[in-house]
């Protein structure tokens, strides 16, 4: 329990809320965010999963890709940088992408969506600042990179997301998973998708500053909607099977072995219409086509002990692996993980042994998710 | 009851002193969803990690506050971990410790000792 370094921490624009709220706070990707409310991390995850939650995600990075000489030449430059299909994204769309290194590795995974006469892109709070010179550096002939600096995030998840936002706003409820619109709101112009990353239906929503404590006391004020802190967000995003960068995904794993093939659209594969082109391409679209050495796997430990990061993973007396998620998870009930594993050992069902505090303990490989998404497709 | 600067508190009765952690540190710890206990009768010394527990967050020792005997453990815990949160320092005990002598107790603090250190 060391005591908070809050030094050259950043503040949210939020942030006498979440202390009114009782918020504990702690220093992450250099923001002091709030772990937790007095609600407790197991509650606010399962008031999530049954009925909405409020999180401040204010400290990752939007920015704006503004076009110099059209749309189409923005959008085939954005391309150049990740294994994704750009151009193929309707206005009115967001899309999963990921920036790669020349070796194949993850530089970050971020949302990207088309607003029409501009891109959007909300990036990790920890890569921020290398996305953004990345971005400068390879797209000032096509784009203007603004990062956005007058505006919070904040995201409203699970099954009364709908409608406590339809309240606020009605008709959203007819917007899609993966939809985004331009909304007004009393004044205050929101740019809200249907997204999130908790596997639960509900909405991310950009909001002007000026505005953000306006809006989050409204949605806080609905039935049903409870801020929820960062210490859930991550058990959520653990049982939905997906990716925290810096754990489950960096600079030293590829798309492939991440799992993330379904992000690579056909369009940019071998004989597709605008196959390769994206760093790493060589390593991405061999690893495609022959299948990775090694893979992100889900993992259920046995007992009760949770596996955490870093726990080493055994077959035998050999080290094959390690977790780079683990936890407790409050909807499954018991101790999930996901990590890597060599691909011949990767099939569900497999069973191996993770070291805990010295001791071998059994766990087997399973299917990802822990528990099925409920997005509004 | 007397409590350590580990945040546990210790229960006399007779020679026997009841071990869990204080209400405080239940808080700080975040919901328990792990509990592995000693075995009954192991000799354990102060300072020795006797019990693990981990919460939604991370994981956490409880040490020896004494050298003695552990002579029962609470086996509600492993399968009910969330006691730990729910009556720390009743139902949430950890272990009980024969000690052969109760004096060393004197060196930990009251309750308004541990309540002037948690602030």
């Amino acid at each position: 329990m060391a005591d908070l370094e809050t030094t050259d921490l950043k503040r949210l624009a939020l942030h006498d809320l979440h202390v009114s709220l009782g918020a504990r706070m702690v220093p992450f990707a250099g923001y002091e965010m709030p772990v937790q409310y007095p609600m407790g991390v197991l509650k606010e995850h399962l008031h999530t999963r049954s009925a909405a939650g409020l999180f401040d995600v204010s400290h990752m990075g939007q920015v704006v890709l503004w076009p110099k000489a059209g749309m189409q030449s923005l959008m085939l430059g954005f391309e150049a940088l990740m294994p994704v299909d750009v151009l193929g994204l309707q206005e009115g769309r967001q899309r999963y992408g990921l920036l790669t290194s020349a070796t194949g590795g993850i530089l970050d995974d971020l949302m990207f969506a088309n607003r029409g006469d501009h891109l959007f892109v909300v990036v990790n709070a920890a890569c921020k600042a290398e996305d953004i010179a990345h971005l400068k550096a390879h797209l000032s002939p096509v784009a203007e990179v603004m990062p956005i600096a007058d505006r919070g995030l904040l995201a409203l998840q699970g099954p009364d997301a709908e409608g406590a936002l339809s309240r606020l706003l009605p008709g959203i409820e007819t917007m899609r998973f993966m939809d985004v619109a331009t909304r007004d709101w009393t004044g205050a112009e929101l740019w809200i998708s249907r997204s999130g990353y908790t596997g639960e239906d509900g909405f991310e929503i950009s909001v002007p500053n000026a505005h953000l404590r306006r809006f989050a006391d409204t949605l806080l004020a609905e039935p049903g909607v409870a801020p929820i802190g960062l210490g859930a967000r991550d058990s959520l995003r653990l049982e939905a099977g997906l990716c925290l960068y810096g754990h489950d995904i960096d600079t030293t794993t590829s798309p492939i072995e991440a799992g993330l093939a379904w992000a690579i659209q056909k369009s940019r594969r071998t004989c597709g219409a605008r196959s390769g082109g994206f760093p790493g391409a060589e390593r991405i679209l061999t690893e495609l086509a022959d299948g990775p050495d090694r893979c992100r796997v889900g993992l259920r430990p046995e007992g009760r002990a949770p596996m955490r990061d870093g726990t080493v993973l055994y077959n035998g007396d050999t080290e094959i692996g390690i977790i780079t998620s683990g936890g407790f998870g409050p909807s499954v009930e018991a101790p999930i993980a996901m990590g890597y594993v060599p691909a011949a050992l990767s099939a569900s069902g497999t069973r191996l042994e993770g070291e805990v505090r010295g001791k071998r303990l059994p766990v087997t490989v399973c299917d990802l998710p822990f528990r099925p998404s409920t997005y509004k497709r | 009851m007397k409590y350590t600067k580990e945040h546990e508190w210790l229960r006399v009765d007779g020679d026997l002193v009841t071990v869990g952690i204080t209400e405080h540190a239940a808080t700080q710890l975040g919901d328990v969803v792990f509990v592995e206990l000693p075995e009954p009768e192991t000799m354990v010394a102060e300072g020795d990690e006797v019990v693990v527990i981990e919460s939604v967050k991370a994981a956490s020792d409880i040490l020896a506050p004494v050298d003695g005997e552990i002579v029962a453990v609470n086996e509600k815990l492993p399968d009910n971990p969330g006691l730990v949160n729910e009556d720390p320092l009743g139902a949430g005990w950890f272990f009980k410790m024969k000690l052969d002598d109760l004096s060393v107790l004197d060196d930990f603090m009251d309750e308004d000792e541990y309540n002037e250190l948690i602030g």
